[in-house]
């Protein structure tokens, strides 16, 4: 056993020692962290005293008595659609479209969709919702004539999870949509002009044939993307709406571990609150790779 | 060759049309304005004095435009006991180390592990997206743990090292190099270059828009990092947590606040126009096909 790993190590020695910087710091502070937090959530753990081995109870009263925690299961499936699904096709199509633009162009409107994402600008949404008449929406409907009082955009359970669904999605074409046009920019011209040969006559014929089987791997890097950011989104949301926000509306899970691990100090239920998130962006990214083809591995 | 095929391949594309080009022009900028609005009217709100911020109707543009906001926002940094530049020199040692290293250490082992044959690969990749996907809020508290074990706490080396392997990066790399045909790599191997020399002469030199992602991607992500639990001596604090301290101090402040964030988005948007930039579209791998 030992002799068969010493001769594997030494036939490939090149690629251990290549890898051996990133595995070093990798194993150390991701894996090793990563380890150490699954049994978090067999414990009662309220960081001052040492955790405490319930077992399950964590994930039955999860399941069984948490209201809050289905309701917000429910908001971030909701999240997810928009601003997973939408958001990966919008991503796609407008590094797609944006490929087909003179390159001066291109890189203009690349940093224009991205520019949301390179830093915490965000917080002007607050002011442009802003509830009272110095809202920039609430000032315009109300000089436009459609409402005569001002709307609590952030705080109206009516309409707390459409403005932060607004907000989120806007945030959504990050490392995603990069990608994708890096992707984009990495296929070789020469294939559009064989394209051209044999007889591939429309962009959507292009799209079909030539673009989306050679970009396969990055379009699974962006779903993995998509997949973290839109099922772990709360952050931005709570910062936007308020925590917690007006009846639990604009709760996502992530916010809900948020409540019982920072607020509460309630660590060992929050951290099974993460791990049943983990559980279920596992499953669909597994899903979506079964669906995008699993052949490049 | 028809006529017809010529006047196609020449353009470069099939079938481009310029009336569906001004078609895509105007989507685009219609999309564009949407998302480019909240960040217009972050810069408007930075450059309003007082008087203008609190007004009815709110305006979105500035009639007397100041710079006030930013020279408050260095006055109040000023008053801390740590100087203004050494906030400075923090953010742009942090950045900097962590965007090259991550560059070398990234590109290396992505190349390893999307070409080489070797066995623990599959288990490394498989763990590389289940720790993507795995975000728990006890891992920020393990990490300190680990930190402290190490004695890097209050240094900052707490905040680079951590952020050098990122699996993002890795992954991003990864999947961009598995697209590139296995015969240069053989035909390289057949001359008798190693596997590092094929690696950055070879295969890295042909994933320049990849790697200039990843570059954005390293720079921004390190350069608007909280400096955090990991270190407690302002002289090892990054520039985002000083402008966040200030600016969180509620609606008096509300220019400041703008101004901070305007300051921290120059920098990545800088750096992202120059990689933007050096992507050069036309591959040298032009003509090798599987």
């Amino acid at each position: 056993m030992l002799k068969k790993i010493f001769s594997e190590l030494r036939k490939n020695r090149d690629c251990y020692l290549m890898l051996l910087p990133f595995m070093i710091l990798f194993v150390t502070f991701t894996v090793i962290p990563v380890i150490m937090s699954v049994p978090v959530s067999f414990t009662d753990f309220n960081m001052v005293q040492k955790p405490e081995f319930i077992g399950l109870s964590n994930y039955i009263s999860l399941f069984l008595s948490d209201k809050i925690f289905m309701k917000s299961v429910r908001v971030t499936l909701i999240f997810a659609f928009f601003t997973g699904i939408v958001s990966f096709v919008l991503c796609f199509l407008v590094a797609w479209l944006i490929n087909s633009m003179p390159k001066k162009f291109a890189t203009f409107f690349t940093l224009i969709f991205y520019i949301p994402s390179m830093a915490n600008v965000y917080s002007v949404w607050k002011v442009i919702f802003s509830g009272d008449m110095n809202g920039y929406i609430n000032s315009l409907l109300i000089s436009a004539g459609i409402i005569t009082s001002p709307v609590q955009w952030l705080t109206d359970g009516n309409y707390v999870l459409s403005t932060a669904i607004i907000v989120q999605l806007w945030l959504s074409l990050g490392a995603g949509f990069l990608a994708i046009r890096a992707g984009l920019q990495g296929i070789d011209r020469s294939m559009y002009e064989v394209g051209a040969i044999e007889g591939i006559k429309n962009r959507w014929q292009e799209l079909v044939y030539i673009v989306i089987p050679s970009m396969k791997p990055h379009l699974m890097f962006a779903s993995v993307m998509q997949i973290v950011s839109s099922f772990t989104a709360g952050t931005v949301i709570q910062n936007i709406t308020g925590f917690p926000s007006t009846d639990y509306k604009a709760h996502t899970v992530m916010t809900h571990a948020y409540d019982y691990g920072w607020v509460r100090y309630e660590m060992g239920y929050a951290s099974a609150i993460c791990m049943i998130l983990f559980l279920f962006m596992y499953a669909v990214n597994r899903l979506v790779n079964h669906f995008l083809g699993k052949n490049t591995d | 060759m028809s006529e017809k095929n010529k006047i196609k391949i020449s353009s470069g594309m099939a079938g481009r049309k310029q009336s569906g080009t001004m078609m895509i022009f105007v989507f685009l900028a219609i999309l564009g304005i949407f998302m480019f609005f909240p960040v217009y009217l972050t810069v408007v709100m930075s450059l309003k004095p007082v008087e203008e911020l609190f007004v009815f109707p709110p305006a979105p543009y500035v009639l007397q435009p100041t710079l006030k906001n930013f020279s408050d926002m260095f006055e109040v940094m000023r008053q801390n006991r740590v100087p203004f530049s050494r906030y400075v020199f923090n953010s742009l040692t942090v950045t900097l180390s962590i965007t090259f290293l991550q560059c070398i250490v990234i590109s290396m082992s992505a190349f390893v592990l999307a070409k080489c044959r070797f066995a623990g690969n599959k288990i490394i990749n498989n763990i590389i997206v289940i720790s993507l996907l795995y975000q728990s809020n006890v891992i920020y508290i393990m990490q300190y743990i680990v930190i402290n074990k190490l004695d890097l706490t209050d240094s900052l080396y707490a905040l680079i090292l951590p952020s050098v392997a990122s699996p993002m990066g890795l992954f991003l790399m990864k999947q961009s190099i598995s697209q590139l045909p296995d015969s240069i790599i053989e035909s390289a191997k057949m001359d008798g270059a190693g596997l590092f020399r094929i690696c950055w002469q070879i295969v890295i030199p042909n994933q320049k828009p990849a790697l200039m992602t990843l570059m954005i991607f390293a720079f921004q992500s390190s350069w608007n990092m909280q400096s955090g639990a990991f270190v407690f001596h302002e002289e090892y604090k990054t520039l985002p947590t000083v402008i966040n301290q200030i600016s969180s101090a509620g609606m008096a402040r509300a220019g400041v606040a703008m101004a901070g964030a305007v300051f921290m988005l120059v920098p990545p948007v800088v750096v992202f126009t120059f990689a933007q930039g050096r992507i050069i579209e036309t591959m040298a791998y032009s003509g090798i096909k599987d």
